[in-house]
């Protein structure tokens, strides 16, 4: 083979790594508003192994697919200024509250949708959640063969791949073949770099919404320019069935949410200087804590 | 039927801990919800693998013993869960949050449409009332976990679907014998009954098991940073500091997603848990997620330039200051003192 049909699986996730003090309203509920949205971490280490098989069979196609709100259109452009070749943004409120059961659902519909695809590859996990169970629960839904935690894609071939995976106490060299779904490690390299004439031209890639927020005529936008146009999928545009999706669809249900709240101990409070030092190590010698 | 399951993994013969952490707990469980301890072993050369398994509580063991069993597969494995599930119908089913468990489990949630929760760091009985519904759940499982960068602890259940499935890391629970001569009844599976012959189609070329050289887990003291710690140089410190007291030197996630340490040195939610004799704080400001991997450590010491670091909270002796200032005069003391 000579081309092969990707889709990258990809994530707009808050930044819970820069949670500041803010974060919280005062009823306890999270201020997203605050936080940062970035294209899933592992989700650029999955789109790099993407443009690695496309950078060695130039006419592979990769796709991004991603599902949440319209501003979520920002990581298909993001994926798009590195290398991608196109994308489509699922979203709908009929796939709020969905847990990683009923993603996987909508996901794994869109996929069967879009047809004919070689590889899938996702990143491991998301950080807002990290559960890790969106790809191999899409594999499941397309009956396909997953490959986790991939480091390495070592040498694809026809229809067949070989990939190095990165265990907990060890690594594994498997080979399968395709169709499947991969999940990419953290380990793997990092994703390259937004390309400037990519950027320059695909931060005008806009959905339909998008146009028709920012400019009362778009159609001549949208016609003229079929490459620039970010496919945007609701609920009607695949098919569903509305007990599988969003809350509804969901078999985990949130009981409840406790903010965190510290209950204090009887901390001992010392300074930095020498003496409160010593005492504390000559205490902890003495309860053999130490030495 | 409706019995409490643990998905047991297998390497090279043994009954992985994190497995045996689970089957203490389910057995914990099965007493509170009145009903059998289930368990299965699959791989190959199982024949006394009962052993270490049936004295943990373990009132039935189903073995999959096949050749083409071992090394764990996704697709094999699935299929001889799966298919079991459908005829024991195990009301809780709980796996390691390891390579294996997070492979395997999610892939059984979405064929058995059943909920599962990554990473308990709790696991409780409970009931519950759907006030939309006007019905009560009782005896539901609370899979309990920290969420969303570790400000808020969620309560998750799956009220309707069975079984309600959770993975759980290994060191959360705590491992225990319940008696070495339990009578456990062994059912031996019919592999070629619950596998296929097309699930076969992963050729592994090769595989490098080392356990990790670091071990932190078992270290009695451990000196941890955070990225507060401010640098990689700012870190050898800490193994200074480590090296004359015996220990071993952790680290927040934020340190090593900062490079500071390796992956294998992470502790808390989503790394190891611990639970040494004294654990040594270090520009560690203390997120639920960290908290969770170390806050049954006997004595905590907390050094932090922020007197409100979070931390402080659960220490027995909070410092305020730098790092870089306190660590040498700490050593500086034990030696002074030890002797």
């Amino acid at each position: 083979m000579k081309a092969y049909n990707i889709i990258v699986l990809a994530k707009q996730v808050p930044d819970t790594r820069n949670v500041g003090k803010d974060a919280m309203k005062a009823d306890g509920t999270i201020n997203r508003a605050v936080l940062a949205a970035i294209f899933n971490p592992e989700d650029l280490n999955a789109l790099e192994q993407a443009l690695r098989i496309k950078d060695e069979f130039p006419e592979s196609k990769i796709n991004i697919l991603t599902m949440g709100p319209g501003r979520a259109a920002d990581i298909i452009r993001e994926g798009l200024y590195r290398g991608a070749d196109g994308g489509i943004l699922l979203t709908d409120r009929a796939f709020a509250g969905s847990d990683t059961l009923a993603t996987s659902y909508a996901i794994g519909q869109a996929l069967k949708k879009m047809g004919n695809i070689d590889i899938i590859i996702a990143g491991r996990q998301a950080i807002d959640g990290d559960t890790a169970q969106v790809g191999p629960q899409v594999a499941e839904k397309l009956n396909l063969l997953q490959i986790t935690y991939v480091e390495e894609i070592i040498e694809l071939k026809d229809k067949s791949i070989t990939v190095k995976r990165r265990l907990e106490n060890g690594v594994e060299t498997v080979k399968c073949p395709l169709p499947l779904v991969i999940t990419v490690n953290g380990s793997a390299p990092d994703c390259r770099a937004r390309n400037a004439k990519r950027l320059m031209k695909y931060k005008h890639a806009k959905t339909v919404t998008e146009l028709q927020k920012e400019n009362e005529d778009y159609t001549h936008l949208y016609n003229d320019r079929p490459d620039l146009n970010i496919q945007e999928w609701t609920v009607n545009d695949i098919e569903t069935e509305a007990s599988q999706l969003g809350l509804t669809g969901s078999p985990t249900k949130v009981k409840s949410i406790e903010n965190v709240v510290l209950q204090a101990k009887d901390s001992k409070v010392i300074s930095s200087s020498d003496s409160d030092i010593e005492e504390m190590m000559v205490e902890l010698l003495q309860s053999h804590t130490i030495g | 039927m409706n019995n409490v399951f643990v998905y047991c993994e297998i390497e090279e013969g043994h009954v992985a801990d994190v497995s045996q952490e689970l089957l203490t707990k389910g057995r914990s469980l099965a007493n509170e919800l009145n009903c059998k301890l289930e368990a299965i072993a699959v791989g190959h050369n199982l024949d006394s693998i009962g052993e270490q398994i049936i004295p943990y509580g373990v009132d039935t063991l189903y073995i999959a013993d096949d050749s083409r069993l071992y090394p764990y597969q996704t697709l094999p494995h699935t299929s001889i869960v799966v298919n079991l599930f459908k005829e024991t119908k195990p009301q809780i089913a709980l796996m390691g949050a390891s390579s294996i468990g997070r492979d395997l489990g999610p892939r059984v949630s979405s064929a058995l449409h059943s909920g599962l929760t990554a990473d308990c760091t709790s696991l409780v009985i409970g009931d519950h009332f759907d006030k939309k519904q006007d019905k009560n759940y009782e005896n539901l499982l609370y899979q309990i976990r920290p969420a969303f960068g570790g400000n808020i602890i969620a309560t998750i259940i799956n009220p309707d679907c069975r079984p309600q499935m959770a993975t759980v890391r290994e060191g959360v629970m705590k491992k225990e014998v319940l008696d070495p001569k339990y009578k456990g009844k062994i059912v031996k599976m019919d592999v070629a009954k619950y596998v296929n012959d097309e699930d076969f189609v992963v050729e592994i070329i090769e595989r490098h098991m080392e356990q990790s050289k670091v071990n932190v887990k078992g270290a009695p003291i451990i000196v941890a940073g955070g990225y507060g710690v401010g640098s990689k140089e700012n870190f050898k410190l800490l193994y200074d500091l480590a090296e004359v007291l015996g220990g071993e030197v952790g680290a927040s996630r934020a340190a090593v997603d900062s490079g500071y340490a390796g992956h294998e040195r992470q502790i808390g939610q989503t790394g190891i848990t611990v639970r040494p004799k004294l654990y040594i704080a270090c520009g560690i400001s203390g997120q639920i997620q960290h908290r969770a991997g170390m806050e049954e450590s006997a004595q905590i010491i907390a050094i932090n330039t922020d007197p409100e670091a979070p931390i402080n909270a659960i220490a027995d002796y909070v410092i305020t200051g730098d790092v870089a200032e306190i660590i040498p005069k700490m050593i500086k003391y034990y030696k002074k003192n030890s002797k």
